[in-house]
Parts: structure tokens; C-alpha cells; sequence
């Protein structure tokens, strides 16, 4: 019998080879009790948290936990079935209704995650003979949608618009173009040159999916993202989100001016065939979106932080994923992986949780200490952490 | 340009990416032979892409395992 498994053996090794230098696990962190958006007690441990995607901090914000108690009153604890059947509650259309009036769209589909978002968005709008042009550091929530289509998947080097065009030139006249892109690409906090992406990908006719994931709430005038801070929003055709980071909940979802979009509700496989969100989560979603439409200190001090941050970090000798903070994601590159699983155990000894990220999940084969900012971070935990950085770099010989 | 000219091509084109100069015959397998991995294949295949001016999806990147499949690729690519 062949063992299943044995592909696996690679990864199973190296995750043995990783914890037997004495290092804790890295991806098995535990949060015993959560205090606040930032602080939560892991192994007995007070932790700053700086690898959430809270951006916003609005999981402890009064009104959003009243919304969601009150629901569980109202409606109880779940929906158990799809929004097509006996799935959609009126907390769903009041938080489609909240979506449309933050992007000011005219639709607005919600699923049960933003992987699904995405998987449920791609798969079913680009079909057979239908062009993928997409940017190589997509989510894998984007490469699984390609996957689970028809569509021939074309991918360019990041952020890279000369290859893009290149790719968009040689798509056979006629046949449908979707070009997929991110407005912060999450790995290293970058953000991407939409404005003259979207340029390139209309003049060749091309429909447009943008993933706002990482910045809905605080990058663009409104929060709606990079595509509105660059001044495009207009020509996207479908943006992507998640409830699962500024928002606070869990739960993604799509907004477009599409006459036609409406029919997504039938045909859209990973919206249909699966259970929709509980009507507690809908609600702290719809409360959530509506305070964010006026967030506006929140978001000054959120940048406040992420320079702060960022400048301090650097200064300290540290390779940062970008040279200027482009997002509320600071991205601390680290020599590899072994150095990288010291420091981030360092760090947490000194009571601060990053994300360490490895390969596959990043490019160029990079180990990461990802930090990722809060608004509800104060400017004196900004400096501690700073501090902890300071001492486990040296600790770990990184700085 | 026939079968013997794409192969001249695609050879100089790989020569950069070849970088234990392994000996290529139609039989090389990118991943096992040549060890590529997902960035170098995106790099390669722009390449030659780019040279050709061709279009090799992902979906057609599957079928590909070795240096010959990919020469037949590009000659009925070309057309």
C-alpha cells in the first residue's frame, strides 16, 4: 500500500528538524484568554499582539459586542443552512445593505469567508476559453479560485506592469480577460500601483478584480481601500473583501456595479453550497462597517503607528519588506528560517506576538516576522515593542 | 521555425537558469533534473514566452514535465 502521506514527508521533517533546536512551535501558539484587541495572555504570558489582521480594533468595541449578543437573543445561535434556502436572516441584507453604502456600490454578496469570497467570485466568472491575468504573490485564496475554474491562468511577476501588458497583448482576440490584483499584498505590506494596473488592464478590454482584504478601513479616503486612494475605484469591477480583519468578525464578500451581478446568488457554487454566516456574526459585521465609515482618528492614529513602527525597526538595523510603510503590515525580513523561529521565540519570551511566516506562503522563498498594527495600539506600547525588538534581535544575533 | 530552431532557442534561453548545468536532453524534468521551483518556472516561462511571443497558461504548464514536451509546446504554440 502506498502511504497517502508520504508527500507530506518533506514538511513533516522540517517541522521536526525546526522544533528539535528546542524552539517553541511557531504555529501552535495558544491565546488563553484575550484582553483586548491588542493584548491577549498566551502560556500564562501577558502578550502585546503585532500579528493580528484586528487593524481597526473593533473586536471589543461595545457596540459591535452588543449588536452580536443581541442577535444571538434574537435569532440564536446559527442559520444552519445556505443563504439560497433558509440561510438569509435579515441581519444579511442589513449587512449587504451597510457593504454597498461603505463602497457606495450597488451590490454586495456576503459568504461565509473571504477565502470563499474569492474561490466562489473567480471560479465562476472566469470559465472555459475565459484569460486569468494575475499577479504571482496572489492570496492563495485567489490561486485556488483559478484552480478550482476553467480559465487559462496566466501569472506575471509582481507588481510588474510591462509583464502584464505583455500578457494581455497576447490573449487571443475575443476571449474574456479577468486581471486579478491585491491592493496590499499581505506578505510584505506593499501595495500595489493600481492606478496605472487598471489603466493597462482596461485599455486591453480586461474585467478587473481587486482584493482589498488588508486595507478596508483605513487606506483611502473613505476606507474603501488602495483602488479609492489612487482615485480608481471607480473602474474595478469587482472588489473582494473579509470581515476577518478590520471589520473584526469572520465572513467575506464581494461589491460591484455589475447590472448583471445579482445572478452570482445562483450560480456561484461556494456561496450556495455551503451554510451561511450566524446571525451574531452578520450583526457585529453590519455595526462594525457602519463605524468604520467614521473612523477617521482611528485611522490617523493606525498610520501614526505603522511609521512609528516602522522607522524605529529599521533604525534598529533590521531588513523591512518595504522602504516606507505602505500599509498597517511591517514586514521584518529575517537571514532564514532557523534564525527567524529564534527571534520570533525571543520575542515572545519578551511578551510580543508576530507572525512568523515561511515558505510557501512567501515570496522569494523569505522567512518573515510579520507585524501587523492596531489603531488600538498606544504610541507607549509602539515604543516597547520596539524595545523587544531591540533586545531579541541582539539575543537571536540578527541586529 | 521549425522543431530544430525553437530547440536552439529554448536551449539559450535556459542557459541562465540552468544553474548546476545539468546536460539537457528531451528527457530533463524541470522539477526533478533541473530543480525549479515556482519563481524560476514563472521566470523561464516569461522568457520564452517573451521571445516568441507566446502565451503558456498555467493550465498548459501542467502538461509539461520535460525538456522535450516543452519544445513541442512552443513549436505548435507558434503555430
Amino acid at each position: 500500500m502506498t502511504d497517502l502521506f508520504s508527500k507530506f514527508d518533506d514538511i513533516i521533517e522540517m517541522r521536526r528538524a525546526l522544533l528539535a533546536t528546542g524552539v517553541e512551535d511557531p504555529f501552535n501558539l495558544v491565546m488563553e484568554r484575550v484582553l483586548s484587541p491588542t493584548v491577549a495572555v498566551c502560556n500564562g504570558r501577558e502578550t502585546i499582539l503585532l500579528g493580528t489582521y484586528n487593524y481597526m480594533g473593533m473586536t471589543f468595541d461595545p457596540d459591535v459586542i452588543d449588536a452580536g449578543k443581541e442577535a444571538l437573543d434574537l435569532f440564536g445561535s446559527g442559520t444552519t443552512g445556505s443563504r439560497v434556502l433558509n440561510g438569509t436572516y435579515i441581519g444579511h441584507r442589513e449587512v449587504e445593505d451597510a457593504l454597498k453604502e461603505f463602497y457606495a456600490m450597488e451590490h454586495a454578496m456576503v459568504f461565509s469567508t473571504g477565502y470563499q469570497a474569492n474561490l466562489g467570485i473567480i471560479s465562476t466568472i472566469a470559465g472555459k476559453g475565459d484569460y486569468i491575468v494575475l499577479d504571482i504573490d496572489s492570496h492563495a485564496s485567489i490561486w485556488d479560485g483559478c484552480k478550482m475554474g476553467d480559465a487559462e491562468v496566466v501569472p506575471f511577476r509582481h507588481n510588474d506592469m510591462e509583464a502584464m501588458e505583455k500578457r494581455l497583448k497576447r490573449i487571443p482576440e475575443g476571449a474574456g480577460k479577468l486581471v486579478i490584483l491585491e491592493g496590499v499584498y499581505s506578505m510584505l505590506g506593499d501595495i500595489a500601483p493600481l492606478k496605472e494596473m487598471i489603466g493597462i488592464a482596461k485599455a486591453h478590454g480586461a474585467m478587473v478584480l481587486v482584493d482589498e482584504a488588508h486595507s478596508m478601513g483605513f487606506i483611502g479616503p473613505n476606507g474603501r481601500g488602495v483602488a479609492e486612494d489612487q482615485g480608481v475605484l471607480d473602474q474595478v469591477d469587482f472588489v473582494i473583501g473579509t470581515f476577518s480583519k478590520s471589520v473584526g468578525t469572520v465572513g467575506g464578500f464581494c461589491v460591484s456595479n455589475h447590472p448583471k451581478f445579482e445572478v452570482m446568488r445562483l450560480v456561484c457554487r461556494p456561496y450556495v453550497f455551503t451554510a451561511s454566516l450566524p446571525p451574531s456574526v452578520v450583526a457585529t459585521a453590519a455595526t462594525s462597517i457602519r463605524k468604520l465609515m467614521h473612523a477617521g482618528n482611528k485611522r490617523a492614529h493606525l498610520w501614526e503607528n505603522s511609521r512609528t513602527l516602522h522607522a524605529g525597526v529599521k533604525a534598529l538595523g533590521f531588513t523591512l519588506g518595504t522602504d516606507e510603510p505602505q500599509s498597517a503590515i511591517i514586514s521584518v525580513i529575517m537571514p532564514d528560517l532557523e534564525r527567524g523561529a529564534a527571534m520570533w521565540e525571543a520575542l515572545l519570551h519578551e511578551g510580543l506576538y508576530v507572525n512568523l511566516a515561511r515558505p510557501p506562503a512567501t515570496p522569494a522563498n523569505m522567512t518573515l516576522l510579520r507585524c501587523s498594527l492596531c489603531a488600538e495600539h498606544t504610541e507607549e506600547q509602539v515604543e516597547r515593542i520596539i524595545g523587544m525588538f531591540e533586545r531579541a534581535g541582539k539575543a537571536a544575533g540578527i541586529i | 521555425m521549425d522543431r530544430t530552431e525553437v530547440d536552439t532557442t529554448i536551449r539559450t534561453l535556459l542557459e541562465p537558469f540552468n544553474k548546476k548545468g545539468v546536460a539537457i536532453s528531451d528527457g530533463t524534468s524541470f522539477t526533478d533534473d533541473l530543480e525549479f521551483d515556482s519563481l524560476t518556472v514563472m521566470d523561464f516561462v516569461a522568457a520564452i514566452e517573451d521571445e516568441f511571443d507566446i502565451i503558456i497558461s498555467m493550465n498548459q504548464q501542467a502538461e509539461i514535465e520535460n525538456y522535450g514536451q516543452l519544445v513541442d509546446a512552443v513549436v505548435k504554440l507558434r503555430g
